[in-house]
Protein backbone atom coordinates (compact mmCIF):
# COMPACT_ATOMS: atom_id res chain seq x y z
CA UNK A 1 0.00 0.00 0.00
CA UNK A 2 2.99 2.30 0.25
CA UNK A 3 3.21 2.48 -3.48
CA UNK A 4 -0.23 2.40 -4.28
CA UNK A 5 -1.96 5.14 -2.29
CA UNK A 6 0.48 7.60 -3.57
CA UNK A 7 -0.22 6.51 -6.81
CA UNK A 8 -3.78 6.72 -6.71
CA UNK A 9 -2.99 10.32 -5.26
CA UNK A 10 -1.15 11.48 -8.16
CA UNK A 11 -3.86 9.93 -10.84
CA UNK A 12 -6.93 11.32 -9.38
CA UNK A 13 -4.93 14.63 -8.46
CA UNK A 14 -3.65 14.94 -12.03
CA UNK A 15 -6.37 14.00 -13.93
CA UNK A 16 -8.62 15.82 -12.57
CA UNK A 17 -6.64 19.24 -12.79
CA UNK A 18 -6.41 17.78 -16.56
CA UNK A 19 -10.11 17.18 -16.86
CA UNK A 20 -10.88 20.77 -15.38
CA UNK A 21 -9.97 22.69 -18.27
CA UNK A 22 -12.50 20.60 -20.16
CA UNK A 23 -15.13 19.90 -17.84
CA UNK A 24 -15.78 23.46 -15.60
CA UNK A 25 -17.74 21.46 -12.99
CA UNK A 26 -14.91 19.98 -12.00
CA UNK A 27 -13.12 23.50 -10.96
CA UNK A 28 -14.06 23.55 -7.34
CA UNK A 29 -12.53 19.77 -6.84
CA UNK A 30 -9.65 21.03 -8.37
CA UNK A 31 -9.33 24.18 -6.60
CA UNK A 32 -9.45 21.98 -3.29
CA UNK A 33 -6.55 20.12 -4.69
CA UNK A 34 -4.34 23.10 -5.30
CA UNK A 35 -5.10 24.22 -1.93
CA UNK A 36 -3.92 21.03 -0.51
CA UNK A 37 -0.61 21.02 -2.41
CA UNK A 38 0.21 24.54 -1.13
CA UNK A 39 -0.39 23.18 2.19
CA UNK A 40 1.65 19.80 1.39
CA UNK A 41 4.51 21.99 -0.33
CA UNK A 42 4.72 24.24 3.03
CA UNK A 43 5.14 20.97 5.04
CA UNK A 44 8.08 19.72 2.30
CA UNK A 45 9.98 22.24 3.28
CA UNK A 46 9.88 22.02 6.72
CA UNK A 47 11.36 17.92 5.44
CA UNK A 48 13.88 19.66 3.93
CA UNK A 49 14.90 21.82 6.60
CA UNK A 50 14.94 18.59 9.16
CA UNK A 51 16.66 17.03 6.19
CA UNK A 52 19.45 19.19 5.88
CA UNK A 53 19.73 19.51 10.11
CA UNK A 54 20.09 15.73 10.14
CA UNK A 55 22.69 15.60 7.46
CA UNK A 56 24.76 18.20 8.92
CA UNK A 57 24.59 17.03 12.34
CA UNK A 58 25.80 13.76 11.16
CA UNK A 59 28.72 15.25 9.52
CA UNK A 60 29.36 16.96 12.85
CA UNK A 61 29.14 14.05 15.04
CA UNK A 62 31.23 12.04 12.73
CA UNK A 63 33.86 14.76 12.59
CA UNK A 64 33.83 13.95 8.58
CA UNK A 65 35.35 16.47 6.01
CA UNK A 66 34.73 20.38 5.92
CA UNK A 67 32.87 19.62 9.07
CA UNK A 68 33.22 23.18 10.71
CA UNK A 69 31.50 24.23 7.53
CA UNK A 70 28.36 22.22 8.83
CA UNK A 71 28.23 23.75 11.86
CA UNK A 72 27.95 27.43 10.45
CA UNK A 73 25.11 25.98 8.27
CA UNK A 74 23.27 24.72 11.86
CA UNK A 75 24.22 28.15 14.03
CA UNK A 76 22.77 30.09 10.98
CA UNK A 77 19.99 28.64 10.36
CA UNK A 78 18.79 28.47 14.16
CA UNK A 79 19.86 32.11 14.41
CA UNK A 80 17.98 33.52 11.52
CA UNK A 81 15.07 31.23 12.31
CA UNK A 82 15.06 32.22 15.94
CA UNK A 83 15.27 36.03 14.98
CA UNK A 84 12.86 36.26 12.78
CA UNK A 85 10.33 33.82 14.25
CA UNK A 86 10.84 36.05 17.76
CA UNK A 87 11.55 39.55 16.47
CA UNK A 88 9.77 39.51 12.97
CA UNK A 89 11.24 39.69 9.29
CA UNK A 90 9.86 43.49 8.91
CA UNK A 91 12.19 46.87 7.64
CA UNK A 92 14.61 47.57 10.63
CA UNK A 93 14.28 44.69 12.36
CA UNK A 94 17.17 42.29 13.26
CA UNK A 95 16.53 39.61 10.75
CA UNK A 96 16.30 42.57 7.96
CA UNK A 97 19.40 43.78 8.59
CA UNK A 98 21.61 40.29 8.59
CA UNK A 99 19.42 40.23 5.56
CA UNK A 100 21.07 43.36 4.47
CA UNK A 101 24.44 43.30 5.46
CA UNK A 102 25.13 39.31 5.93
CA UNK A 103 23.50 37.55 3.51
CA UNK A 104 22.84 40.45 0.45
CA UNK A 105 26.51 40.75 0.70
CA UNK A 106 27.72 37.12 0.51
CA UNK A 107 25.47 35.74 -1.80
CA UNK A 108 26.31 38.47 -4.29
CA UNK A 109 30.22 38.06 -3.95
CA UNK A 110 29.79 34.01 -4.47
CA UNK A 111 27.93 35.04 -7.30
CA UNK A 112 30.56 37.57 -8.68
CA UNK A 113 33.08 34.94 -8.58
CA UNK A 114 32.08 33.82 -11.57
CA UNK A 115 33.17 37.31 -13.67
CA UNK A 116 36.55 35.65 -13.25
CA UNK A 117 35.87 31.93 -14.26
CA UNK A 118 34.03 32.74 -17.02
CA UNK A 119 37.14 34.91 -17.90
CA UNK A 120 39.74 32.19 -17.36
CA UNK A 121 37.24 29.50 -18.79
CA UNK A 122 36.89 31.69 -22.21
CA UNK A 123 40.64 32.32 -22.53
CA UNK A 124 41.00 28.16 -22.07
CA UNK A 125 37.91 27.12 -24.12
CA UNK A 126 37.32 29.47 -27.37
CA UNK A 127 39.56 28.39 -29.47
CA UNK A 128 39.25 28.49 -33.28
CA UNK A 129 40.36 24.74 -32.89
CA UNK A 130 37.04 23.52 -35.31
CA UNK A 131 34.54 25.61 -37.54
CA UNK A 132 31.77 24.90 -35.10
CA UNK A 133 34.07 26.44 -32.32
CA UNK A 134 34.59 29.33 -34.65
CA UNK A 135 31.28 29.65 -35.51
CA UNK A 136 30.77 29.57 -31.74
CA UNK A 137 33.68 32.16 -31.04
CA UNK A 138 32.14 34.86 -33.33
CA UNK A 139 29.25 34.57 -32.16
CA UNK A 140 30.21 35.08 -28.38
CA UNK A 141 32.60 37.49 -29.65
CA UNK A 142 29.71 39.10 -31.42
CA UNK A 143 27.02 39.05 -28.55
CA UNK A 144 29.53 40.09 -26.12
CA UNK A 145 30.51 43.44 -27.68
CA UNK A 146 27.02 44.10 -28.68
CA UNK A 147 25.56 43.60 -25.34
CA UNK A 148 27.82 46.39 -24.02
CA UNK A 149 27.67 50.34 -24.49
CA UNK A 150 31.47 50.54 -25.56
CA UNK A 151 29.98 47.90 -28.66
CA UNK A 152 28.32 50.66 -30.40
CA UNK A 153 30.78 53.36 -28.75
CA UNK A 154 33.23 53.15 -31.77
CA UNK A 155 30.33 53.83 -34.37
CA UNK A 156 30.49 57.29 -35.24
CA UNK A 157 27.26 59.03 -36.32
CA UNK A 158 27.83 59.72 -39.80
CA UNK A 159 28.20 55.51 -40.11
CA UNK A 160 25.87 55.00 -43.32
CA UNK A 161 23.23 52.92 -43.27
CA UNK A 162 23.87 50.90 -45.80
CA UNK A 163 26.51 49.10 -43.71
CA UNK A 164 24.95 48.99 -40.44
CA UNK A 165 25.46 45.38 -40.58
CA UNK A 166 29.19 45.49 -39.78
CA UNK A 167 28.28 47.02 -36.13
CA UNK A 168 27.96 44.70 -33.21
CA UNK A 169 24.47 45.81 -31.88
CA UNK A 170 22.90 45.04 -35.26
CA UNK A 171 24.89 41.21 -35.59
CA UNK A 172 24.05 40.59 -32.18
CA UNK A 173 20.39 41.35 -32.94
CA UNK A 174 20.25 39.18 -35.47
CA UNK A 175 22.10 36.33 -33.59
CA UNK A 176 19.14 36.71 -30.63
CA UNK A 177 16.15 37.25 -32.40
CA UNK A 178 16.84 35.24 -35.32
CA UNK A 179 19.20 32.27 -34.92
CA UNK A 180 18.85 32.12 -31.03
CA UNK A 181 15.35 32.20 -31.02
CA UNK A 182 15.07 29.69 -33.62
CA UNK A 183 17.16 27.18 -31.34
CA UNK A 184 15.15 27.90 -28.12
CA UNK A 185 11.93 27.75 -29.27
CA UNK A 186 13.08 23.56 -30.66
CA UNK A 187 14.72 23.04 -27.10
CA UNK A 188 11.08 24.57 -25.81
CA UNK A 189 8.58 22.26 -28.42
CA UNK A 190 11.46 19.11 -27.09
CA UNK A 191 11.28 19.45 -22.89
CA UNK A 192 7.48 20.45 -23.57
CA UNK A 193 7.09 17.31 -25.90
CA UNK A 194 9.20 15.45 -22.54
CA UNK A 195 6.95 17.17 -19.86
CA UNK A 196 3.83 15.94 -20.91
CA UNK A 197 5.21 12.40 -21.91
CA UNK A 198 6.77 12.47 -18.62
CA UNK A 199 3.17 13.45 -17.08
CA UNK A 200 1.27 10.61 -18.69
CA UNK A 201 3.91 8.39 -17.46
CA UNK A 202 3.67 9.50 -13.93
CA UNK A 203 -0.25 9.65 -13.98
CA UNK A 204 -0.13 6.10 -15.49
CA UNK A 205 1.94 4.88 -12.59
CA UNK A 206 4.86 3.47 -15.12
CA UNK A 207 7.28 5.99 -13.58
CA UNK A 208 7.72 6.05 -9.91
CA UNK A 209 10.96 7.75 -9.66
CA UNK A 210 9.34 10.10 -7.25
CA UNK A 211 8.17 7.10 -4.89
CA UNK A 212 12.14 6.20 -4.24
CA UNK A 213 12.19 3.54 -7.03
CA UNK A 214 15.08 3.22 -9.62
CA UNK B 1 58.53 31.57 -28.57
CA UNK B 2 58.73 31.20 -24.64
CA UNK B 3 56.17 34.47 -24.60
CA UNK B 4 53.76 32.77 -26.98
CA UNK B 5 53.94 29.48 -24.69
CA UNK B 6 53.78 31.55 -21.48
CA UNK B 7 50.76 33.37 -23.51
CA UNK B 8 49.18 29.78 -24.06
CA UNK B 9 49.34 28.57 -20.57
CA UNK B 10 48.87 32.07 -18.92
CA UNK B 11 48.48 31.61 -14.80
CA UNK B 12 44.67 31.88 -14.04
CA UNK B 13 45.49 34.39 -11.60
CA UNK B 14 46.77 36.74 -13.82
CA UNK B 15 43.68 36.69 -15.43
CA UNK B 16 41.95 37.48 -12.05
CA UNK B 17 43.66 40.08 -11.58
CA UNK B 18 43.29 41.88 -14.89
CA UNK B 19 39.66 41.13 -14.87
CA UNK B 20 39.82 42.72 -11.01
CA UNK B 21 41.62 45.72 -12.41
CA UNK B 22 39.12 46.30 -15.84
CA UNK B 23 35.62 46.08 -13.06
CA UNK B 24 37.14 47.91 -10.27
CA UNK B 25 38.19 51.21 -12.69
CA UNK B 26 35.12 51.80 -14.20
CA UNK B 27 33.54 51.54 -11.25
CA UNK B 28 36.14 54.34 -9.65
CA UNK B 29 35.39 56.37 -12.43
CA UNK B 30 32.75 56.29 -14.88
CA UNK B 31 33.06 56.45 -18.26
CA UNK B 32 29.21 57.51 -18.56
CA UNK B 33 28.81 55.66 -22.06
CA UNK B 34 25.47 56.10 -22.73
CA UNK B 35 23.15 52.98 -23.46
CA UNK B 36 21.00 52.04 -26.18
CA UNK B 37 17.61 51.12 -25.27
CA UNK B 38 16.23 47.59 -27.05
CA UNK B 39 12.46 47.66 -27.96
CA UNK B 40 11.85 44.71 -25.68
CA UNK B 41 12.41 47.23 -22.77
CA UNK B 42 10.80 50.07 -24.29
CA UNK B 43 7.87 48.42 -24.88
CA UNK B 44 7.74 47.53 -20.96
CA UNK B 45 8.06 51.45 -20.35
CA UNK B 46 5.25 52.08 -22.81
CA UNK B 47 2.89 49.69 -20.95
CA UNK B 48 3.79 50.92 -17.60
CA UNK B 49 3.47 54.33 -18.60
CA UNK B 50 0.07 53.76 -20.63
CA UNK B 51 -2.16 52.12 -17.49
CA UNK B 52 -3.88 54.61 -15.92
CA UNK B 53 -3.27 56.05 -13.01
CA UNK B 54 -4.01 53.45 -9.98
CA UNK B 55 -3.33 50.42 -12.26
CA UNK B 56 -3.12 47.20 -10.03
CA UNK B 57 0.77 46.04 -11.10
CA UNK B 58 1.69 42.46 -9.35
CA UNK B 59 5.23 42.50 -9.32
CA UNK B 60 6.73 39.12 -8.33
CA UNK B 61 10.61 39.46 -6.64
CA UNK B 62 11.67 35.80 -7.60
CA UNK B 63 15.57 36.19 -7.05
CA UNK B 64 17.62 35.88 -4.23
CA UNK B 65 20.53 37.64 -3.13
CA UNK B 66 22.91 35.86 -5.59
CA UNK B 67 21.31 37.72 -8.44
CA UNK B 68 20.57 41.04 -7.24
CA UNK B 69 23.76 43.06 -8.94
CA UNK B 70 22.19 42.24 -12.40
CA UNK B 71 18.11 42.23 -11.15
CA UNK B 72 17.70 44.29 -8.04
CA UNK B 73 19.01 47.39 -10.29
CA UNK B 74 15.50 46.40 -12.65
CA UNK B 75 13.27 46.19 -9.49
CA UNK B 76 14.25 49.65 -7.97
CA UNK B 77 13.80 51.29 -11.44
CA UNK B 78 10.51 49.63 -12.44
CA UNK B 79 9.45 50.38 -8.69
CA UNK B 80 10.29 53.94 -9.03
CA UNK B 81 8.30 54.25 -12.50
CA UNK B 82 5.27 52.55 -10.75
CA UNK B 83 5.25 54.85 -8.08
CA UNK B 84 5.81 57.80 -10.51
CA UNK B 85 2.42 56.97 -12.50
CA UNK B 86 1.09 56.12 -8.90
CA UNK B 87 0.54 52.70 -9.57
CA UNK B 88 -0.97 50.41 -6.74
CA UNK B 89 2.41 47.73 -6.25
CA UNK B 90 1.30 44.19 -5.21
CA UNK B 91 3.95 42.42 -4.47
CA UNK B 92 4.61 38.72 -3.63
CA UNK B 93 7.61 36.31 -4.17
CA UNK B 94 7.72 32.46 -5.20
CA UNK B 95 11.36 32.40 -4.11
CA UNK B 96 11.93 32.12 -0.14
CA UNK B 97 14.25 35.29 -0.43
CA UNK B 98 12.35 36.82 -2.39
CA UNK B 99 9.91 38.94 -0.39
CA UNK B 100 13.22 39.80 1.50
CA UNK B 101 14.89 41.44 -1.41
CA UNK B 102 11.28 43.18 -1.94
CA UNK B 103 11.68 44.81 1.33
CA UNK B 104 15.20 46.04 0.57
CA UNK B 105 13.78 47.58 -2.60
CA UNK B 106 10.92 49.50 -1.14
CA UNK B 107 13.00 50.56 1.51
CA UNK B 108 15.10 51.89 -0.72
CA UNK B 109 12.71 53.49 -3.41
CA UNK B 110 9.54 54.17 -0.74
CA UNK B 111 11.51 56.61 0.98
CA UNK B 112 11.63 58.59 -2.42
CA UNK B 113 7.57 58.57 -2.62
CA UNK B 114 4.42 60.01 -0.34
CA UNK B 115 3.74 55.91 0.13
CA UNK B 116 1.20 54.64 2.38
CA UNK B 117 1.95 50.68 3.17
CA UNK B 118 -1.62 48.73 2.63
CA UNK B 119 -2.82 52.14 0.23
CA UNK B 120 -0.36 52.41 -2.68
CA UNK B 121 1.46 48.89 -2.06
CA UNK B 122 1.62 45.55 -0.12
CA UNK B 123 4.16 42.61 0.17
CA UNK B 124 2.31 39.59 0.52
CA UNK B 125 5.49 37.17 1.18
CA UNK B 126 6.51 34.07 -0.08
CA UNK B 127 4.43 31.67 -1.08
CA UNK B 128 6.09 28.08 -1.66
CA UNK B 129 4.14 26.10 -5.05
CA UNK B 130 5.11 27.32 -8.31
CA UNK B 131 2.87 27.14 -11.23
CA UNK B 132 -0.16 26.29 -8.53
CA UNK B 133 0.48 29.51 -6.58
CA UNK B 134 -0.23 31.52 -9.73
CA UNK B 135 -2.68 29.31 -10.43
CA UNK B 136 -4.41 29.92 -7.11
CA UNK B 137 -4.24 33.68 -7.44
CA UNK B 138 -6.58 32.94 -10.36
CA UNK B 139 -9.54 31.87 -8.58
CA UNK B 140 -8.59 33.91 -5.13
CA UNK B 141 -5.65 36.14 -4.48
CA UNK B 142 -7.00 36.56 -0.53
CA UNK B 143 -7.02 32.84 -0.24
CA UNK B 144 -3.84 32.39 -1.19
CA UNK B 145 -2.37 35.19 0.98
CA UNK B 146 -4.52 35.14 4.01
CA UNK B 147 -2.02 37.32 5.42
CA UNK B 148 0.77 39.68 4.15
CA UNK B 149 4.48 39.69 4.95
CA UNK B 150 4.47 41.15 8.49
CA UNK B 151 1.06 38.67 9.33
CA UNK B 152 -1.05 40.82 9.00
CA UNK B 153 -4.74 39.83 7.67
CA UNK B 154 -4.58 41.21 3.73
CA UNK B 155 -8.34 41.18 3.97
CA UNK B 156 -8.69 45.11 5.90
CA UNK B 157 -6.28 46.54 3.40
CA UNK B 158 -7.10 49.39 1.00
CA UNK B 159 -5.10 48.29 -2.24
CA UNK B 160 -6.99 44.58 -2.22
CA UNK B 161 -10.69 46.10 -1.95
CA UNK B 162 -10.69 46.01 -5.73
CA UNK B 163 -8.65 42.47 -6.52
CA UNK B 164 -10.23 39.66 -5.88
CA UNK B 165 -8.06 37.60 -7.88
CA UNK B 166 -5.55 37.81 -10.89
CA UNK B 167 -7.93 38.82 -13.72
CA UNK B 168 -8.21 42.78 -11.58
CA UNK B 169 -4.20 42.77 -12.09
CA UNK B 170 -3.61 44.95 -15.00
CA UNK B 171 0.73 44.15 -15.64
CA UNK B 172 2.45 41.15 -13.80
CA UNK B 173 5.97 41.99 -14.00
CA UNK B 174 8.33 39.24 -13.05
CA UNK B 175 11.45 39.85 -11.95
CA UNK B 176 13.14 36.31 -11.59
CA UNK B 177 16.67 34.50 -11.44
CA UNK B 178 15.30 31.24 -12.29
CA UNK B 179 12.44 28.73 -11.68
CA UNK B 180 10.34 28.84 -10.80
CA UNK B 181 10.18 32.39 -13.22
CA UNK B 182 9.01 34.05 -16.03
CA UNK B 183 7.95 30.53 -17.89
CA UNK B 184 5.46 29.38 -14.88
CA UNK B 185 4.49 33.30 -14.98
CA UNK B 186 3.63 32.97 -19.06
CA UNK B 187 2.29 29.76 -18.90
CA UNK B 188 -0.05 30.21 -15.92
CA UNK B 189 -0.86 34.45 -16.01
CA UNK B 190 -0.30 34.51 -19.57
CA UNK B 191 -1.68 31.75 -21.17
CA UNK B 192 -4.45 30.59 -18.71
CA UNK B 193 -5.53 34.17 -17.84
CA UNK B 194 -4.79 35.97 -20.65
CA UNK B 195 -2.91 38.77 -17.90
CA UNK B 196 -0.01 40.97 -19.72
CA UNK B 197 3.37 39.81 -18.33
CA UNK B 198 6.55 41.54 -18.64
CA UNK B 199 9.76 39.51 -17.42
CA UNK B 200 13.14 40.99 -16.00
CA UNK B 201 16.06 38.01 -15.61
CA UNK B 202 20.17 37.29 -15.54
CA UNK B 203 21.69 37.93 -18.80
CA UNK B 204 22.52 34.39 -18.95
CA UNK B 205 19.05 33.52 -18.68
CA UNK B 206 17.52 36.16 -21.09
CA UNK B 207 18.11 34.27 -24.65
CA UNK B 208 15.99 31.30 -23.54
CA UNK B 209 12.75 33.59 -23.09
CA UNK B 210 13.11 35.43 -26.43
CA UNK B 211 10.41 33.17 -27.77
CA UNK B 212 7.69 34.23 -25.67
CA UNK B 213 9.13 38.25 -27.15
CA UNK B 214 8.41 37.20 -30.25
CA UNK B 215 5.42 35.67 -29.53
CA UNK B 216 3.37 38.20 -27.51
CA UNK B 217 3.47 35.84 -24.34
CA UNK B 218 6.12 38.65 -22.94
CA UNK B 219 5.14 42.50 -23.80
CA UNK B 220 9.09 43.19 -22.37
CA UNK B 221 11.81 41.95 -21.11
CA UNK B 222 14.73 43.05 -19.24
CA UNK B 223 17.85 41.38 -19.75
CA UNK B 224 20.53 41.66 -17.33
CA UNK B 225 22.64 44.35 -16.04
CA UNK B 226 21.99 45.73 -19.54
CA UNK B 227 18.34 45.55 -19.28
CA UNK B 228 18.36 47.41 -15.79
CA UNK B 229 20.74 50.24 -17.16
CA UNK B 230 18.61 50.66 -20.24
CA UNK B 231 15.27 50.97 -17.94
CA UNK B 232 17.30 53.99 -16.09
CA UNK B 233 17.78 55.43 -19.40
CA UNK B 234 14.51 55.65 -20.91
CA UNK B 235 13.28 56.52 -17.06
CA UNK B 236 15.85 59.32 -17.67
CA UNK B 237 18.08 58.50 -14.47
CA UNK B 238 21.51 57.03 -13.83
CA UNK B 239 21.11 54.60 -11.37
CA UNK B 240 23.24 51.67 -9.88
CA UNK B 241 22.86 49.33 -13.21
CA UNK B 242 24.12 52.63 -15.44
CA UNK B 243 26.95 53.23 -13.22
CA UNK B 244 27.72 49.44 -13.78
CA UNK B 245 27.60 49.08 -17.18
CA UNK B 246 30.79 50.74 -17.45
CA UNK B 247 32.66 48.22 -15.47
CA UNK B 248 30.60 45.06 -17.60
CA UNK B 249 31.67 47.15 -20.69
CA UNK B 250 35.47 47.20 -19.66
CA UNK B 251 35.67 43.46 -18.66
CA UNK B 252 33.54 42.16 -21.70
CA UNK B 253 36.97 44.08 -23.90
CA UNK B 254 39.17 43.16 -21.53
CA UNK B 255 37.62 38.76 -22.13
CA UNK B 256 37.67 39.34 -25.69
CA UNK B 257 41.30 41.01 -25.93
CA UNK B 258 41.98 37.89 -23.83
CA UNK B 259 40.63 35.41 -26.34
CA UNK B 260 42.34 37.03 -29.56
CA UNK B 261 45.48 36.70 -27.43
CA UNK B 262 44.58 32.91 -26.26
CA UNK B 263 43.69 32.49 -30.29
CA UNK B 264 46.94 33.75 -31.88
CA UNK B 265 49.32 31.99 -29.25
CA UNK B 266 47.53 28.54 -30.33
CA UNK B 267 48.06 29.16 -34.09
CA UNK B 268 51.51 30.16 -33.65
CA UNK B 269 52.21 26.55 -31.46
CA UNK B 270 50.20 24.57 -33.64
CA UNK B 271 51.82 25.44 -36.82
CA UNK B 272 55.25 25.13 -35.14
CA UNK B 273 54.18 21.82 -33.75
CA UNK B 274 52.77 21.15 -37.73
CA UNK B 275 55.86 22.41 -38.71
CA UNK B 276 58.00 19.36 -36.17
CA UNK B 277 56.20 17.00 -37.40
CA UNK B 278 56.64 17.27 -41.10
CA UNK B 279 60.46 18.82 -40.95
CA UNK B 280 61.99 14.72 -40.12
CA UNK B 281 59.20 13.57 -43.05
CA UNK B 282 59.78 15.71 -45.74
CA UNK B 283 63.76 15.58 -45.44
CA UNK B 284 64.93 11.61 -45.82
CA UNK B 285 61.75 11.23 -48.50
CA UNK B 286 63.67 13.97 -50.86
CA UNK B 287 66.65 12.13 -51.17
CA UNK B 288 66.89 9.29 -53.68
Amino acid sequence: MRREIPMIVAFVAGVTIILEFFVPALRDVASQIQKWYLVVIAFAILVGAFNLLRINYMKIRYRRADWPYSFALIAGLFAMAIIGIGWGIKEGTVFDWLFNYLIFPMSSTVFALLAFFVASAAYRAFRARTVDATLLLVAAVVVMLGQVPIGSAWVPAWWPDSLVFLTPDWLKDRIMNIFNTAGQRAILIGASLGVVSTSLRILLGIERSYLGEE
Amino acid sequence: MKFVRWLADIDRRIIFLVIAVAVVIPLLLPLGMRVKVTPQTESIYEEVENLPPGSNVLVAFDYDPAAAPEVHPMALAFLRHCFTKKHKVIIMALWPQGAQMAVSALAEVGKEYDLEYGRDYVNLGYKPGGDIVIKSLGASLGEVFPKDMAGEPTAGLAILAKVRNLKDIDLVMDLSAGDPGIPAWVRVANALYQRKVAGGCTAVSAPQFFPYLQTGQLVGLLGGLKGAAEYESVLAYAGKASRRMDAQSIAHLVIIVFIIFANISYFILRRQREEKREGPRTGPAASP
